[in-house]
């Protein structure tokens, strides 16, 4: 049982603190930092439990919240962790489609800069954006999602919401199925997953699998059958229906055939089996409503989770527990 | 005026010399070149020990932007840069704007050229009006202003069957079509190698074959047509293959590979610099078994020359995310550097390769002058300093554009002068030389 948790959070003592200054993607941390990230995030669930959810951790801190892509889920996520961190939060979501006539992205973020945020929460429709900004901003760069690279905060609350029920990533058999070619979910799971010990496998059809994939220590194969076979836990990834017409797969009808999550094909995997999307579902392609609704789902876990472990991010990235004792 | 070029080693493989030679310019001219020539009233001009004198290099293959694109480069910027990368004459690509694709452009391009009086300039042109795949250029006219090939480079030629109709052409004036090879619905939206490097970065491939199969097409065409066809900038193996394979079947078909194929992999997407826009070129950086192919094409003769893709953009360009960066990296001021750090210091080739790569073979393809010290050639020369430590530094380029992946690279190799038309145009402080 844990104890209770004070008005502040208790931090492991195992790394006290994340390398980087910023969280750009899975791919550049160790382990340990995962392992903080999700025992911070322990500590962080409970205080969303209580009745004044609320915490001094970043009082005094702006964060700037910057969506060149539609988002609902990511956004109100970091949004409510900022504020139960008591941070300052301002969202800027610009549209992309004109961006040709206006100004870059590194003009805009300098011009945010220029008011003295202290991190920058970054989603964008083009991989490495988060490097680029990075490189010329002072802020803290927080990957809410670049392109087809990584969504490390993703990543983390799949890991945390599987620990939580498995109380282990290791040794794991995590099966992640559907459009891996398009899916930064996919590639912050893949580091994630393989980095803390888990058996990964991936499934799509062969036109959606990013080239020599293998080389991340994954399983590959089409048959989803065999990735299925014997899962600790299944991870569907969205199918997004403008696939079709790159020919990616003939239609969603055949998709669902070879590819969807029904619950006779979940038979095969682990009784205790854990299913997983990262949302927004198509039910009836990447997974029956059956699936989606049934005992096995996690789905809505998922999203709680989020909060938690965004706080704990933003927390860890803010300077933790050593920052306030100095303030 | 004679001037006298005392004491180097000469490298003119076309009159089989390696070895200590003086060479006599007469006005524009080489008039002699022989062991121990008097002075006789020459300017001498004492070429230090371990400096080798060479006819002058030639790229086939640069982007000079003008007109039109001036902010990234202007012929006199390309021209500066070009000299002081120890090139005596550049071939500029048509993708200006407007596009050369008429006599006008190209006597524009000509005037700015002997405006600046630096290196010789050769304007390839258009194979389509405005570069746009419908109607064949005025190549009669582009032929006669001056233009030396033609290409709609940026861009594949957009069909075979005006491929074949620009290779029957351009036969006419025996001028080579120079070909951007790409499969344009391969390439897709595709903005680095397909490989695991892009894989794990997100960013959208390009596969070799795409590559291939627009040397395929040419070479099929030339082979129907029996004109001369150029595959520009090569990156990948099934293109090498396919030269390999058009060469033995006799096929007037020759290539050349850029300094950034047989240097760098799709790797450097990932590190120094995670997706540093100056790795973003295209053709992309290739894999290491592509590399090290046109590194081996180099090594056996397939490859014919060695062209830099000299490609000046302005660093706002550049300073993007990497989707919507522009393709390509200047390369006049760092070939030569990489040549012999890369390919000579490793053992790999000789220095008389080196010359068949950048003067011989580029003056051959485009049947221009140069590639020879002979008596009465055009005094091009340039003096290499095999041994100089160079160090790249992207601010100290004369090229009005920076994009270099090769910033702080320290490497073994330079130029220390480049004479054209028998005028010095270029002298390294770096090395004693008295030219």
């Amino acid at each position: 049982m844990n104890p209770p948790v004070k008005t502040d959070v208790e931090v492991p003592a195992l790394a006290p603190t994340l390398r980087s200054r910023h969280l750009l993607g899975i791919a550049d941390m160790m382990p340990e930092e995962i392992s903080l990230v999700l025992d911070t995030a322990v500590a962080m669930k409970e205080i969303g439990s209580r009745s004044v959810k609320k915490v001094p951790a970043l009082r005094g801190k702006t964060v700037v919240n910057l969506f060149f892509e539609p988002s609902t889920r990511t956004r109100t996520s970091f949004e409510i962790a900022e504020k139960r961190l008591s941070a300052d939060t301002l969202n800027v979501a610009i549209a992309t489609s004109s961006v040709v006539k206006g100004e870059t992205l590194a003009d805009t973020a300098l011009n945010l800069e220029a008011m003295q945020p202290d991190m920058i929460v970054l989603r964008h429709s083009s991989s490495g954006t988060c490097h680029l900004l990075s490189r010329i901003c002072r802020s803290a760069i927080i990957n809410a999602g670049d392109g087809t690279h990584e969504h490390p905060t993703q990543a983390l609350l799949d890991a945390f919401t599987i620990r939580e029920r498995k109380k282990q990533l290791a040794g794991l058999k995590v099966a992640i199925i559907g459009d891996l070619l398009h899916s930064r979910v996919l590639r912050s799971n893949i580091h994630l997953l393989t980095k803390m010990g888990a058996d990964v496998w991936v499934c799509g059809p062969p036109t959606l699998i990013p080239t020599d994939i293998r080389r991340f220590g994954v399983q590959v194969t089409s048959y989803v059958n065999e990735a299925v076979s014997g899962a600790d836990v299944v991870m569907l990834l969205r199918i997004q229906l403008e696939r079709m017409e790159g020919a990616y797969f003939p239609s969603l009808r055949e998709y669902f055939n070879l590819f969807g999550m029904t619950e006779a094909r979940l038979r095969l995997a682990k009784t205790d089996v854990m299913i997983m999307h990262p949302g927004p579902m198509n039910r009836g392609v990447e997974i029956a409503s059956e699936v989606a609704d049934g005992p096995y789902s996690v789905i809505l876990d998922q999203v709680a989770n989020g909060v938690a472990v965004r706080m704990a991010v933003l927390y860890l990235l803010a300077g933790g527990a050593k920052d306030e004792e100095a303030a | 005026m004679k001037r006298l070029l005392k004491g180097g080693r000469v490298v003119d493989p076309v009159n089989g010399i390696d070895g200590i030679r003086d060479v006599l310019i007469d006005g524009e001219h080489i008039a002699r070149v022989a062991r121990d020539l008097p002075v006789d009233g020459a300017a001498v001009i004492e070429v230090a020990g371990g400096l080798v004198v060479c006819p002058g290099l030639i790229d086939m293959h640069v982007h000079l932007r003008e007109p039109g694109q001036e902010h990234k480069e202007t012929v006199a910027t390309g021209t500066a840069s070009a000299v002081a990368g120890g090139f005596t004459a550049v071939a500029c690509m048509p993708n200006t704007s407007p596009v050369n694709d008429n006599a006008n452009v190209t006597s524009y391009i000509l005037a700015k050229a002997a405006e600046a009086g630096l290196a010789r300039v050769y304007p390839i042109g258009a194979v389509s009006r405005g570069s746009k795949g419908e109607l064949l250029a005025d190549i009669g006219d582009l032929r006669q202003a001056g233009c030396v090939a033609i290409t709609d480079d940026g861009h594949p030629v957009a069909t075979a069957l005006l491929m074949r109709r620009a290779l029957e052409y351009a036969g006419m004036f025996d001028m080579p079509v120079i070909e951007h090879c790409e499969d344009p619905s391969l390439k897709g939206d595709g903005v680095a190698h397909e490989g695991f490097h892009a894989a794990a970065l997100g960013l959208r491939g390009i596969p070799g074959a795409a590559e291939a199969l627009g040397a395929e097409r040419g070479i099929l065409l030339a082979e129907l047509t029996g004109s001369a066809f150029h595959v520009a900038h090569m990156s990948a193996r099934p293109s090498l293959r396919a030269v390999r394979r058009g060469k033995d079947a006799g096929i007037r078909v020759t290539c050349e590979v850029a300094p950034h194929h047989f240097t760098l992999t799709d790797e450097a997407l990932t590190a120094p610099i995670p997706y540093d826009t100056n790795t973003k070129m295209n053709p992309p950086l290739r894999e290491a078994a592509d590399r090290d192919a046109m590194v081996q094409g180099i090594v056996d003769g397939s490859v014919d020359a060695i062209a830099t893709d000299h490609a000046p953009h302005h660093y706002d360009e550049k300073k993007v995310e990497f989707d919507r960066a522009p393709f390509g990296i200047v390369g006049l001021e760092t070939a030569v550097p990489l040549v012999f750090d890369r390919l000579v210091h490793t053992g790999l080739i000789r220095l008389a390769r080196v010359i068949e790569l950048m003067s011989i073979n580029p003056a051959k393809i485009l049947r221009v002058a140069g590639g020879t010290l002979s008596e009465g050639a055009p005094a091009d020369i340039t003096i290499l300093a095999p041994d100089l430590k160079v160090r790249i530094e992207a601010s100290r380029l004369r090229s009005r554009s920076k994009n270099t992946p090769f910033d702080g690279w320290q490497l073994r190799g330079g130029v220390a002068a480049t004479i054209v038309g028998g005028r010095t145009v270029f002298t390294n402080g770096e090395v004693a030389l008295n030219v």
